[in-house]
């Protein structure tokens, strides 16, 4: 049968639509909804000043290649630091946003500066605790065995693979690291 | 200070943090009351999210109340009760004086295309978040509001990301009279969404999810029609089959970057994070969305690029309308609609816990354990 102009069965009418859900139709008119316009030049915002004071201390820290300068307020959480702070400062000096290496050195920061934090934390007096710092303890207390029998949890389908696909790319760095440190070893 | 921290991938914990101080005439310090988990926070405790760097705190979901304030704040006083948006806005960049707030320009050193969020990686700003005992607030003139009355904690929590967002992706969608909206994803905010769509007159409102319990919820707080996808050969064919055929009206990505459904999108990107996210659910909008109709993606995505079917969008003549939430300005509606009792998000909460148990808040978030739709967290313990 031919597609037809009239294909779409009509809906129920207003008010079996008021009268089964609260509210219905309350913000129909979509020119007053609060994010209509889109952009409202001039809009109220708080703000008191036309152009924001200067936040101390930016003349270091890092910043995306695409602002000219540094903005008038940052975050100043978790200042760059060692090896991965040397990486990450790289992938902000050298590329854009628009460039793939900038993301991809700022993951490589992350996994340096996870690996070297998991190393130190064995030094310090309160070492990286893998049982209780993933929250896997929830699972005794939490209903393991009924949560997971949701009849369409596609998650369980890939959940024998995911602890390989998780931890696996740190062993092959953690071998790889061995390898190399071996075939030095013999050199010498 | 006592604050969540990050570890790594899939690893946090709580510890000391030196306080927050005033760093800018600007800013304020929140002492936090609830915060919450949300489902964009797993991508940072799963290392999806670039520079997302060991020690940060967690946390873009919190109210409290001022416990200090910067010599140019004027509106807010030292033990005002506050509602804090996720979004840092400095009121006067070129975007934020045109009402697009989650788009400053003045906030977020480290990146052009973000704006600034509390507690979401450096790639977000570099700010500590709200799952700590204090926050600094940058900006507080313009971010956070008084909670006001008839609008309970709880509710206000809520309104500081989840049901903005949600109301948001709603309007994104730019629905009609009589729409037939497809909403992905029943957590918290494609709860959210479904409940705005009939808000914002649609005639019919379906929900996709895999978890029994959320599509559950989307029955009963969403008034929606319910599909497990984990339990259909093929979504898409059943979404068009229920609608004549012909798709949607509009379709809402309410997942982001976790989206399960396609193994090899989700290995890709969830796991060996090869993609910015794994764009299942919005390749499934594509599809199921009739011709010339609108996706609304406000699902958190990361930075580098993901496989999308854009051929089909263009194909189809497809609308895609993005954007984080400019919460503040949904809130005057949201909290009409609160005290009218149209619309109660503190229902979407199943769990309180305190904030030692923040990492096995995070599993069981994670997991999807013990029924878990939202986690609050009860800092303070008032």
């Amino acid at each position: 049968m031919p597609y037809a102009a009239d294909d779409a069965t009509p809906g129920p009418d207003r008010d079996a639509l008021r009268a089964r859900v609260p509210g219905w139709g309350i913000d129909l008119d979509a020119a007053d909804r609060p994010a209509f316009p889109r952009e409202q030049p001039g809009i109220p915002t708080g703000a008191h000043w036309r152009l924001p004071e200067q936040q101390a201390h930016g003349e270091t820290r890092e910043r995306s290649v695409e602002h000219p300068r540094i903005t008038p307020v940052f975050g100043t959480a978790q200042p760059l630091r060692g090896v991965s702070g040397a990486i990450r400062r790289l992938a902000y000096e050298r590329y854009s946003e628009g460039q793939t290496p900038h993301w991809l050195l700022l993951i490589l920061g992350d996994r340096v500066e996870t690996a070297g934090s998991r190393a130190r934390s064995l030094l310090s007096t309160r070492p990286d605790q893998p049982i209780t710092q993933t929250g896997v303890l929830a699972e005794s207390r939490r209903h393991p065995i009924r949560s997971r029998r949701s009849p369409g949890r596609v998650d369980l389908r890939h959940a024998w693979m995911d602890p390989l696909l998780v931890a696996g790319p740190w062993l092959l760095a953690a071998g790889a690291l061995v390898g190399v440190g071996r075939a030095v070893a013999r050199r010498r | 200070m006592k604050a969540m921290t990050y570890r790594g991938p899939y690893t946090v914990r709580v510890e000391e943090k030196p306080d927050p101080t005033i760093e800018h005439p600007g800013d304020a310090i929140v002492r936090v009351d609830l915060a919450a988990i949300c489902g964009s926070d797993l991508h940072l405790f799963h290392g999806m999210m670039p520079d997302t760097r060991v020690g940060h705190t967690f946390g873009h979901e919190f109210i409290g109340t001022i416990e200090e304030v910067g010599s140019n704040v004027e509106h807010l006083q030292v033990g005002d009760r506050v509602m804090v948006p996720f979004n840092i806005s400095c009121g006067s960049c070129y975007f934020c004086a045109r009402g697009l707030l989650s788009n400053c320009h003045n906030v977020n050193a480290n990146a052009t295309a973000v704006g600034g969020i509390y507690g979401y990686s450096h790639t977000a700003g570099g700010y500590d978040g709200g799952q700590a005992e204090l926050v600094r607030v940058p900006f507080a003139d313009v971010g956070p509001s008084v909670i006001p009355e008839g609008v309970s904690d709880e509710n206000a929590l809520l309104l500081t990301d989840a049901l903005s967002t949600g109301y948001f992706g709603a309007q994104l969608a730019d629905i009609v009279e009589g729409d037939t909206a497809v909403v992905f994803g029943a957590g918290p905010v494609g709860l959210a969404a479904a409940r705005s769509c009939w808000l914002m007159g649609a005639g019919r409102v379906i929900v996709v999810d895999h978890l029994e319990h959320r599509l559950e919820m989307a029955r009963t707080f969403g008034y929606a029609e319910t599909i497990d996808f984990g339990q259909v050969d093929d979504i898409v064919r059943h979404l068009k089959r229920a609608t004549d055929g012909l798709g949607a009206d509009v379709a809402i990505d309410a997942v982001g970057a976790e989206a399960d459904g396609h193994v090899l999108q989700h290995v890709t990107a969830s796991k060996l994070k090869l993609q910015g996210g794994s764009p299942v659910a919005l390749d499934w909008a594509i599809d199921a969305v009739r011709k010339g109709g609108t996706v609304s993606v406000m699902g958190a995505y990361g930075p580098i690029f993901s496989a999308v079917k854009l051929g089909d969008a263009v194909n189809k003549g497809l609308t895609i309308r993005t954007n984080q939430a400019p919460v503040k300005r949904q809130w005057p509606r949201l909290w009409e609609h609160i005290r009218a009792g149209i619309i109660d998000p503190s229902a979407m909460i199943t769990h309180r816990i305190p904030l030692d148990d923040i990492a096995e808040g995070y599993h069981m978030s994670s997991s999807k354990l013990d029924g878990n739709v939202k986690t609050v967290v009860e800092v303070s313990g008032r």
